[in-house]
């Protein structure tokens, strides 16, 4: 059962709404970024590691061609 | 014979093995990631607007959703550590030193998430934001022990002495857990005693606490995921030089 009469009603909390919703946006927001600061290192991580690659063939093949 | 024994101790060094764990934590990701993101989702609708409303404190009592998965999920999370950072000294298996450097940021983050619905919470409650309650108080030095493992792992050019330092730091800091748990019962103080216990009935009305229940799963869930996806990315980083990791890359850029 829904507890509260409308929207309004429960964006308010009964004068509580104030330290309910700042608790969960808080709350939410940090988790979300430990979910999302692993993905994005990962990423990178592998973009670094795709550059170092092209860079060591570019130099097999430069050396290659100069012998 | 040497066979046989041989055989027996593979699952041990298979644990041990990065890549094995990067293989197989890679398969169960995305179904351990949706049951975390449902278990949540429900559990949270529940909470906000289907759970009762408590008879004293009102709606600010639904902060009890994220207070209490938070702060078990903060000291589970310190086991986590704890134990990991144990079997890395002792075994001095690798994996286990990632899972710890990787359990101290997450752990962290909950306990700050505890503390700050905590405080949040006892505004309306107990009428101030903070109080030096014996439980708030070994919470906040909770909190200064994973900083200190994570500012450890940073604060030495070897790898093996900044994970031998943190192992022993987090054994050590492992006396503030029974405190925690303690700490209503000893100090008769503000914070009100556990809600659940494993030995009794919960004292509080299904109603409240099959949302709670919930909530409890999705953050175990949630911690599980959160773990396992810094542990692959410094499983990553610690093999990038590897045949394996290169090969993992190679198909992209062709």
């Amino acid at each position: 059962m829904f507890q509260f009469e409308n929207i309004q009603d429960f964006i308010q909390m009964g004068g509580h709404g104030p330290y309910v919703w700042s608790a969960y946006v808080i709350s939410l927001s940090v988790l979300i970024w430990l979910i999302i600061s692993p993905v994005r290192r990962k990423a990178k991580l592998l973009k670094d590691i795709a550059r170092q690659q092209q860079r060591d063939l570019a130099r097999h093949s430069t050396n290659g061609s100069s012998t | 014979m040497s066979s046989k024994q041989g055989f027996s101790w593979t699952w041990f060094h298979r644990l041990g093995s990065p890549r094995w764990f990067y293989q197989t934590s890679g398969k169960w990701l995305p179904w351990l990631s949706l049951l975390a993101a449902w278990l949540l989702l429900v559990g949270l609708c529940w909470g906000l607007a289907f759970a009762p409303q408590d008879a004293k404190q009102g709606n600010s009592f639904r902060i009890i959703y994220i207070h209490v998965p938070a702060s078990f999920l903060a000291l589970a999370g310190y086991y986590v550590m704890a134990i990991a950072g144990a079997i890395g000294l002792i075994w001095k298996m690798k994996l286990a030193d990632m899972v710890m450097k990787s359990a101290a940021p997450i752990g962290a983050v909950l306990t700050f998430v505890a503390l700050v619905t905590g405080a949040i919470w006892g505004k309306p409650t107990w009428g101030t934001y903070w109080v030096w309650d014996a439980r708030i108080t070994s919470m906040l030095v909770l909190l200064f022990l994973y900083l200190g493992v994570i500012a450890l792992q940073y604060s030495y050019s070897s790898q093996d002495a900044a994970s031998k330092a943190s192992a022993v730091l987090s054994l050590v800091g492992m006396v503030n857990i029974p405190i925690i748990y303690k700490s209503v019962d000893w100090w008769y103080t503000l914070h009100q005693p556990a809600t659940i216990k494993f030995t009794e009935a919960p004292s509080m009305h299904p109603d409240m606490f099959q949302p709670l229940l919930v909530m409890i799963l999705g953050f175990y869930c949630f911690y599980a995921v959160a773990l396992i996806l810094n542990t692959r990315v410094e499983v990553l980083y610690r093999e990038r030089r590897t045949r394996w990791v290169q090969d993992l890359v190679e198909p992209k850029i062709r």
